[in-house]
């Protein structure tokens, strides 16, 4: 590990900081682009990439054991080096060298960005920490401590955050038999922002439906209890008995160890339309920590936590980096990935493809009816820029008719 | 090629028809069929589609 790959003869290396779906994606991409040099992929969870959205659902529930979850690798990475166990805690660019936490200096021809985020926590009064009841869902491990808890007979459960997260581990847990559980958010509607109004409505119904409670237009004021969590005192003064909560309010971008080297990580690493960062070649960012300007809509730089973009933005970055350290031009068009997520509660699913979050001041119905299945069209100047469907299985489908159209459109401009 | 799909973990999702309609169709009720030895030429939209299955479903042998 004390070799310095950049001045010796051969093709070199390609250090990937974090090992879960983009920093595998990344692998694999370089190896697609031509790369065959070196590929080490350092990440600091005990195991090899896996699926994180059964977390919240499948594993949850106990339908899935790991190795279900596993990615099954691709031949081309059979002789990639994994560190696993092991963060990255510094960086210095220029000088092309990464520190891993046991004080090994690595050094790189090409550094992929991979650290993803963790889990925002509330920060208010009260128990806290391990035992305390309290919870995240983003790890395996986080996954199943979670579940070792929600299967106690007659546990109240508390969800902060009526996002993605907080609304699939509503119904996983409803669906594991769960009698007391609230939702909690400081909007008046769940997934508001992302989905905007009618279909927040229709969501909020069919977990009402389904005996999820919210309290909304709330915030939490703190926990009560001593070592363990007893209850959630909201900000209107209510308390919310509880044995178990969940906090699922966002995230924060794992870039701490890139500190120093003059770029922008107000959320996340910002990056060119080549995912390249900070003005560096050589190093290049994939999957939700990268800020990345999506050149199919305004240009604005923005992180995407759907599950979808560490392979879009490994691909793209991959052949940024692999045409660098190749000494080729790289003539690729800007990146301008489709943006597409689901979400899976109780028996219903969400489909969307494009960008609905930059509708939402425009919704219109193109087929069906909220209290069933519903296909809602998003639309910004007039322009159709995502859709969304709800319902049944096969019904979400119907939003497939409209994943052409948003691919054929030109570019938003603003 | 040989394409394998865990039916047992396929939801349904289609993901899979965009990237290799070739290979992979949704039937009139919404779920997968698929070739099950394709051409080697359709290897690029197989793996792709194997990458973007959201249940990871899809397995590539030889």
């Amino acid at each position: 590990m004390t070799a310095t790959p950049h001045d010796s003869p051969g093709p070199g290396r390609v250090v990937v900081a974090g090992a879960s779906m983009g920093g595998l994606r990344a692998a694999e991409q370089l190896r697609a682009a031509g790369w065959t040099g070196a590929i080490t992929v350092v990440g600091d969870e005990p195991h090899m990439p896996y699926n994180r959205p059964p977390l919240s659902k499948d594993v949850l529930a106990g339908a899935a054991p790991f190795e279900s979850l596993a990615f099954t690798p691709r031949a081309s990475t059979a002789d990639v080096e994994w560190r696993l166990g092991t963060s990255v805690t510094a960086a210095r660019l220029a000088e092309r060298v990464v520190v891993l936490d046991d004080g090994t200096e690595l050094p790189f021809d090409g550094l992929v960005v991979a650290t993803g985020m963790r889990p925002r926590r509330l920060r208010c009064a009260g128990p806290a920490g391990p035992g305390s009841g309290r919870h995240t869902v983003r790890t395996l491990a986080d996954a199943q401590a979670l579940r070792d808890e929600l299967t106690r007979p007659g546990v109240r459960v508390v969800v902060v955050g009526a996002g993605f997260i907080g609304c699939e581990v509503a119904a996983t847990a409803k669906g594991l038999g769960v009698a007391d559980i609230t939702v909690v958010d400081p909007e008046p509607l769940p997934m508001l922002r992302p989905l905007g109004e009618l279909l927040a409505r229709s969501l909020h119904r069919r977990h009402e439906e389904r005996g999820v409670r919210f309290a909304l237009g709330v915030g939490v004021a703190r926990f009560e209890g001593e070592d363990r969590v007893t209850g959630v005192v909201l900000s209107d003064g209510s308390v919310l008995p509880a044995d178990v909560v969940v906090e699922s309010v966002g995230s924060i971008a794992n870039t701490e160890w890139l500190d120093g080297n003059g770029l922008d990580l107000t959320d996340g690493v910002l990056t060119d339309e080549h995912l390249r960062v900070g003005g560096h070649l050589h190093v290049v960012a994939v999957g939700d920590v990268a800020r990345f300007p999506n050149a199919r809509y305004d240009g604005v730089p923005r992180r995407v936590e759907h599950w979808s973009i560490p392979t879009d933005t490994a691909k793209h970055a991959a052949k940024t980096l692999v045409a660098h350290l190749a000494g080729t031009q790289a003539k690729a068009e800007p990146f301008a990935p489709l943006p597409t997520f689901w979400s899976d509660q109780h028996e219903f699913r969400l489909q969307s493809f494009g960008a609905p979050a930059l509708g939402t001041a425009d919704v219109r119905v193109l087929d069906g009816d909220p209290e069933g299945d519903v296909l809602v069209g998003y639309h910004a100047d007039d322009r159709l820029v995502g859709v969304v469907a709800l319902g049944g299985r096969a019904a979400t489908t119907g939003a497939a008719r409209y994943r052409a159209q948003l691919l054929a459109q030109p570019a938003l401009t603003s | 090629m040989k394409v394998v799909v865990d039916m047992n973990k396929c939801q349904d999702h289609g993901q899979c028809v965009f990237s290799a309609p070739d290979v992979f169709q949704l039937d009139d009720t919404g779920r997968l069929a698929y070739v099950s030895e394709p051409d080697d030429a359709l290897r690029d939209e197989v793996e792709e589609a194997a990458d973007v299955c959201p249940l990871q479903a899809i397995r590539i042998e030889a």
